[in-house]
């Protein structure tokens, strides 16, 4: 990695970028800082993102932009030595509140892992999975139902309609993925989180899935950390751009990958490091 | 004599070694990157070949020596004075030449029988440098014969490489040969049982009282050899036993592996696992001494009679001990569930305890499935504490709370003691021990085939 950038001495202002006015603020993040033991993670983090939009992260390995992902959902409350201080809410509600019951937080706030990780429980039981343990459903019927149009938004239905029975860890892995972004939606969240969803697919099952996610812009809003900036101008509105646990800019998707403010952003986007 | 050949062919093949490491040193030149094959594999080489066939032989003299010499030595024997003995008394004559050969002299012994004894150890003598040199000859044969075919492109390790493929499957033999000759031996001599009792009996038959009469006029039971009531008393126990081991042991696992916290499972663990070093006589003791006159006053209590040797007892305690087994390989297997299944079901929304019994325990079942088939087996297989703690009256009975007995009871009761190997209570024991044998055998296969069966499903 070319280490030419200096580490800068203070953090960008991401907020000089203003959304438009007529857009609703989904997840607002103010100040958010994140430690892992003594090591900082996140330098006061500032974003907004907007309701049924895709947002994409990007940046250098270990930059944070997974480690601001997971904030979103109280992800990192399952390592011990994590701490995260600042302000997250979600349509005004903050979710690091002391009330706040993480378990229906996470129902809202839906994520896709960067590997696909089925259940080891058949592609119907994991679908229905989500459903069950909120009780979306009252009966078999409904149940039924909501798998069937998860898989149907998920764009897989068609390939496992025959054997919803069977196990889904015997799906390829970008069915796995899209399995796994069926049951992410079939507990009806309003935001799903998506960390590098396609980075273990191939160019096949990729498309198929950047596809799907500019479908789930419709009814989901969507955050998804990259390491393909090709993918990120594709599929997203606006981009945010993390360094060195900085997040150094935020943009119009076109704004950034033509006309990037940072000269950090420019190096990155035209591969000069990274 | 034995023992210095064997350090004489290791020093030869250690010998051969650098030998053959040094020839393909010189054969390189200087240019190691010529050789097809390492120095080392040149070295092994030879030392495989020098070492392994004449171990091989030198085992094969020995079991071959002691019939030989002895054919050869009732050969030199006069006729006319081994005219009319017996076969027994030949063996005995046999015998008497043999201790006196080593030295051990009772008595006055016959003229004839010195003169063959001076006969014995000369041959032993002759025999054993035959051994020796031939050994040592082939070996050197052999060093010389395979240095001298080291060559530059010779493939070297190739050839090492199976005699190690060769090595690997000699060790798996052995073990098979040895298992083998276990299930022969108890099978000889489980049909011997048979021939006095018949199979049926012994399978269906509800009585069980070995005790047989070895002189006359003595009184003892009749010698019913129905082993019904020794199975139910084994799987009684067994059963209690894992009734015990299975439910504390997993809550134990997940504990360990999804809620204690780093430092409280550095020092529970270990503690755990002291339950396992604890030796089995020691937990017969707490059995019998703390666990059965708790249960019976306890029992009196409440108006119920518990009998000072109980399966309830035996079978609680060997519970205790079975703990660890099963608690060490579960959380073995629930922590090595991959970190993304987890935070899949985090990430649902489901809570801890959902995501440890809808995820991890299916992922995990394979391994706390072998835990529980491991400590099955110890079950099935303890004797100690169940002969110190339920006695050794067999009854035909499914209350735990009365005495009962197991089959290794039985085979320990029936073989201690001066009885004779041919009537029908000692042979019993062997037959106990084959059909123990199988049925454990049958369920570690049913066990294996429903573990596979899972781990298909669940990889």
């Amino acid at each position: 990695m070319n280490m030419n950038v200096e580490t800068p001495k203070e953090p960008v202002d991401a907020m000089t970028f203003q959304l438009p006015e007529e857009l609703q603020v989904k997840v607002k993040t103010r100040d958010v800082n994140v430690h892992y033991g003594e090591k900082q993670a996140l330098f006061d983090i500032n974003l907004d993102v907007p309701a049924n939009h895709v947002v994409s992260l990007i940046g250098p390995s270990g930059c944070g932009k997974s480690t601001y992902l997971r904030c979103l959902n109280r992800m990192n409350d399952i390592i011990d030595i994590a701490r995260v201080s600042g302000k997250i809410e979600l349509d005004g509600l903050d979710i690091y509140d002391k009330n706040i019951d993480v378990v229906e937080l996470r129902a809202r706030v839906g994520m896709v892992f960067q590997k696909p990780n089925p259940f080891p429980k058949s592609i119907f039981d994991n679908v229905a999975y989500g459903p069950r343990i909120h009780g979306l459903a009252d009966n078999k019927t409904e149940l039924e139902e909501i798998v069937v149009t998860s898989l149907q938004k998920a764009g897989l239905f068609d390939e496992v309609k025959d054997r919803l029975k069977d196990s889904g860890t015997g799906l390829s892995g970008g069915q796995q993925q899209r399995l796994c972004i069926a049951r992410a939606i079939a507990t009806r969240p309003e935001v799903i989180l998506m960390d590098e969803p396609a980075s273990a697919l191939d160019p096949i099952a990729t498309a198929v899935i950047e596809e799907l996610i500019d479908e789930l812009r419709q009814n989901f809003t969507i955050i998804i950390v990259t390491h393909s900036m090709q993918q990120a101008a594709r599929i997203s509105q606006y981009t945010a751009f993390f360094h060195l646990g900085y997040l150094v800019e935020v943009g119009d998707t076109e704004q950034i990958f033509t006309n990037p403010v940072d000269r950090r952003t420019q190096d990155y986007i035209t591969g000069r490091f990274g | 004599m034995f023992g210095s050949l064997l350090i004489l062919l290791l020093i030869l093949s250690v010998a051969g070694f650098y030998l053959g490491r040094r020839k393909a040193f010189v054969v390189a030149g200087g240019k190691r990157s010529q050789l097809h094959s390492r120095p080392l594999y040149h070295g092994l080489y030879v030392a495989a070949l020098v070492g392994i066939p004449t171990l091989l032989l030198s085992l094969i003299w020995i079991f071959l020596q002691r019939p030989v010499i002895d054919a050869l030595l009732l050969q030199s024997l006069d006729p006319k004075a081994i005219a009319g003995l017996s076969v027994s008394e030949l063996s005995l004559l046999k015998s008497q030449i043999k201790s006196v050969a080593q030295g051990a002299i009772f008595g006055d012994p016959k003229p004839i029988v010195v003169e063959a004894a001076e006969r014995l150890t000369h041959w032993r003598v002759i025999a054993n440098w035959a051994m020796v040199a031939t050994c040592i000859a082939i070996g050197l044969f052999v060093l010389i014969a395979t240095r001298s075919k080291i060559a530059r492109l010779f493939r070297a390790r190739e050839r090492v490489e199976h005699v190690l493929d060769l090595l690997m499957i000699a060790a798996s033999v052995l073990a098979i040969l040895t298992t083998f000759g276990i299930v022969v031996s108890l099978t000889i001599e489980s049909l011997r049982f048979f021939d006095r009792v018949p199979f049926l009996e012994f399978v269906f038959g509800l009585n069980w009282e070995p005790q047989i009469p070895i002189r006359e006029g003595q009184v003892t039971g009749g010698g019913a050899f129905g082993a019904i009531p020794v199975y139910v008393g084994t799987f009684l126990i067994a059963l209690i036993a894992m009734l015990v081991a299975i439910p504390i042991g997993l809550m134990a696992a997940i504990y360990l592996s999804e809620y204690a916290s780093k430092k409280m499972r550095a020092i529970v663990k270990p503690l755990l696992e002291i339950l396992a070093g604890i030796p089995t006589v020691v937990y017969g003791f707490f059995a019998v001494l703390i666990v059965a006159p708790a249960m019976r006053s306890f029992g009196a209590m409440l108006g119920v009679e518990i009998a000072p040797n109980s399966a309830l007892a035996a079978g609680a305690v060997m519970g205790i001990m079975l703990i660890p087994f099963i608690s060490s390989f579960s959380d073995d297997a629930i922590s090595a569930v991959p970190r993304s299944l987890r935070e899949g079901a985090y990430g649902l929304g489901a809570t801890k305890s959902e995501t440890i019994i809808d995820v991890l325990l299916p992922a995990a079942l394979p391994g706390i499935a072998s835990g529980i088939l491991l400590a099955v087996s110890r079950a099935i297989g303890e004797t100690m504490i169940v002969v110190m703690a339920a006695g050794i009256i067999a009854t035909l009975t499914f209350n735990p709370l009365s005495p009962v007995t197991t089959v290794t009871v039985q085979i320990v009761t029936l073989l201690i003691g001066d009885s004779e190997f041919d009537n029908p209570k000692t042979l019993a024991a062997f037959a106990l021990g084959l059909t123990l044998f199988l049925l454990t055998l049958a369920l570690n296969v049913l066990a294996l085939r429903i573990v596979r069966k899972y781990r298909e499903q669940y990889d």
